[in-house]
């Protein structure tokens, strides 16, 4: 879908650049500061519950917990310090390493699944790869309970219960999709020289794989893995399913919050903070291909 | 779902005819002929394992819900199994919870879509207009869409709606205001803003990308011929946005259909904001009703289906223009 827009993709990008350009100098300066004005007011609206969320993770659980809200009271890290289980001894790093292999490994694992996949169906494509692309966006809107019973009865008799292996395979193949259709949007990017060129040089599948086609669309790869990362580390339902003390990834682990217990805003606060910290990371590096990995490479 | 291929489009029918004439000259090879081509399976290889991958974990799953739909299949009665009944789906669409359930799941991806769409359009047209700070703007809105969904619930429960400290009554109390219980006063429409703000921002950054893929020609000769801004907007700006606005609908709903970190964390199904999803899990995980758990899991799915098929046509129809 990447070329969706214009035939080439310098074209592309210089089209869209000269249109913005263009569409920018349409409204008047007046109505260009309302508009700002307007777009400011909305932006702080949307950003202040994570500004809020991140302040009082900063303030003392006193402090946190008035009405109505001090902004300005003194900045402490013991809300960090209490989710790091100072006083509980329930340390939050086994379900922080857990999420990080279930996401991590999956995301390798799509990745190494995808690429060939890609190659399939864009360098050299089998006959029905349009049906192909659609059967693999198809399984993607096949909702997660649609599968889950069977997938946990399945774990509940094999003793795969609680095992982080079983989940990250699950969240391979919950993420496969999106990847492929986004390394073909990548790929489909390469001039058909370059393989042309690969293939009179005798170049075979693995070695164009290796010397051609990862080299260019790395940047591609990467915003790929990031995406696949962020939806893996957010997933709730499976994990909660399927996993409890040993394999409990964070976000099993944040539901340990959800009933009110006393004094405790500074800690919730610290926790969502630490563990939404790695998606913010990632959604930024990967700000301008979220779009299209969201819209599973239909928007570039 | 992996019956559900791309409508026919009029571009590939054409393809198609041009292939049908193309092979008239020559024999069509036979179905071994095409097993054994050796030229094919080179090109079909790199394609299998991921292929193969996703037939196993998705499509053999969901085979194996629809036979225990209709199943009788309670863990808790390991003596009682047996194949062959409709009662699950007789239960589905009989007992009060659950039609509650199917009626909260419809009115909850309605109001969420089209509320995210709606405002997501107006933001994005104030973001496509040069202002001060507009990278700064952009980075805040995309920033509710980085909080870890079930981290966004435990805030907005606890932070924000929490009838003692949250920020909503401190602010009510400066101005003066009630103190309302937002969760237990309107659960429903607790939940519902809680995933605006989250869904908000997808719709804001799909709609942004297709304003900015407006054809600026189009847009300069309408400025030539003197269109004022409104009608810029009514005939070149939203025809050409349909089809995005189709698109952050459609995936919208897969997305929200699914909703169940918000209902698990803010309310635990209770106060009539059991969704579908949530409703399976409980069925599953406190009940241990896997025939009827599944049954349900059916209906998701067709519901997903019929919004399916309408995302593969509107995704199908910017796929054929590349």
């Amino acid at each position: 879908m990447t070329t969706a827009l214009a035939p080439t993709p310098t074209q592309t990008a210089q089209q869209r650049r000269r249109s913005t350009n263009r569409a920018r100098s349409l409204g008047s300066r007046s109505g260009n500061t309302i508009a700002g004005i307007a777009a400011w007011a909305i932006g702080i609206l949307f950003v202040f519950p994570v500004f809020y969320m991140i302040l009082t993770s900063l303030h003392s659980e006193v402090n946190a917990s008035t009405n109505p809200p001090s902004f300005f009271a003194p900045l402490t890290l013991q809300g960090y310090k209490e989710f790091f289980g100072a006083s509980s001894g329930a340390s939050p790093w086994p379900p922080l390493i857990n999420s990080a292999t279930a996401s991590i490994i999956s995301t390798i694992l799509v990745i190494v699944l995808a690429i060939p996949a890609a190659y399939a169906l864009s360098v050299k494509p089998i006959t029905k790869w349009t049906d192909a692309m659609f059967f693999f966006l198809s399984t993607k809107m096949l909702p997660a309970v649609a599968g889950l019973l069977p997938l946990y009865i399945f774990a509940k008799y094999l003793g795969l219960l609680d095992n982080i292996n079983y989940l990250l395979i699950l969240y391979t193949a919950m993420n496969l999709p999106i990847a492929v259709w986004m390394m073909r949007s990548f790929l489909a990017d390469i001039p058909v020289e370059l393989f042309e060129a690969a293939a009179v040089d005798g170049a075979g599948l693995i070695r164009t794989l290796r010397s051609i086609i990862v080299p260019i669309i790395s940047p591609g790869i990467a915003a790929t893995a990031l995406i696949c990362f962020i939806f893996a580390w957010n997933e709730l339902l499976l994990a909660n399913t399927l996993t409890s003390v040993i394999a409990g990834t964070a976000p099993v682990f944040l539901t340990s919050f959800v009933t009110s217990q006393g004094l405790f805003l500074a800690k919730v606060c610290a926790a969502a903070t630490v563990v939404s910290l790695p998606v913010i990371i990632a959604g930024f590096a990967a700000q301008d291909k979220l779009v299209q990995g969201l819209s599973l490479g239909a928007v570039k | 779902m992996a019956t559900t291929t791309a409508a026919p489009l009029d571009a590939r029918a054409e393809a198609k005819a041009a292939k049908k004439a193309a092979k008239k000259k020559e024999p069509k090879p036979s179905f071994s002929q095409r097993w054994l081509d050796r030229q094919g399976w080179s090109r079909r290889i790199p394609l299998l394992p991921a292929l193969v991958f996703i037939i196993i974990l998705t499509q053999i799953p969901f085979l194996a819900t629809l036979v225990i739909s209709f199943m009788n299949w309670n863990a808790n009665y390991p003596q009682d199994i047996a194949f062959g009944t409709l009662n699950n789906y007789v239960q589905v669409f009989t007992d009060a919870a659950l039609r509650s359930s199917v009626f909260f799941t419809i009115v909850l991806t309605v109001t969420v879509v089209i509320v995210s769409l709606a405002l997501g359009l107006g933001i994005s047209l104030l973001l496509n207009r040069s202002f001060f700070g507009r990278g700064i703007v952009r980075t805040f809105m995309i920033t509710p869409f980085l909080i870890v969904p079930v981290a966004a619930a435990l805030l907005w429960k606890h932070a924000i709606y929490n009838p003692v400290y949250g920020l909503l009554n401190g602010i009510l109390t400066w101005l003066g205001g009630p103190q309302p219980d937002w969760i237990t006063d309107f659960p429903r429409l607790a939940i519902e803003v809680q995933l605006i703000w989250y869904w908000t921002p997808f719709m804001t950054l799909i709609l942004l990308a297709g304003l900015q893929s407006r054809p600026g020609d189009v847009l300069e000769a309408a400025n030539v011929d003197g269109a004022n801004a409104w009608q810029t907007f009514t005939n070149i700006t939203m025809p050409h946005m349909r089809r995005y606005l189709e698109l952050g609908g459609l995936l919208g709903s897969i997305y929200v259909v699914q909703t169940f970190d918000s209902v698990f964390v803010m309310t635990a199904g209770s106060l009539g904001t059991a969704n579908l999803p949530y409703t399976v899990y409980e069925t599953l995980y406190s009940a241990q009703d896997y025939g009827l758990a599944s049954a349900q899991g059916v209906v998701v799915v067709i519901f997903s289906i019929a919004i399916a098929t309408f995302l593969l046509r509107t995704v199908s129809t910017l796929f054929e223009e590349s």
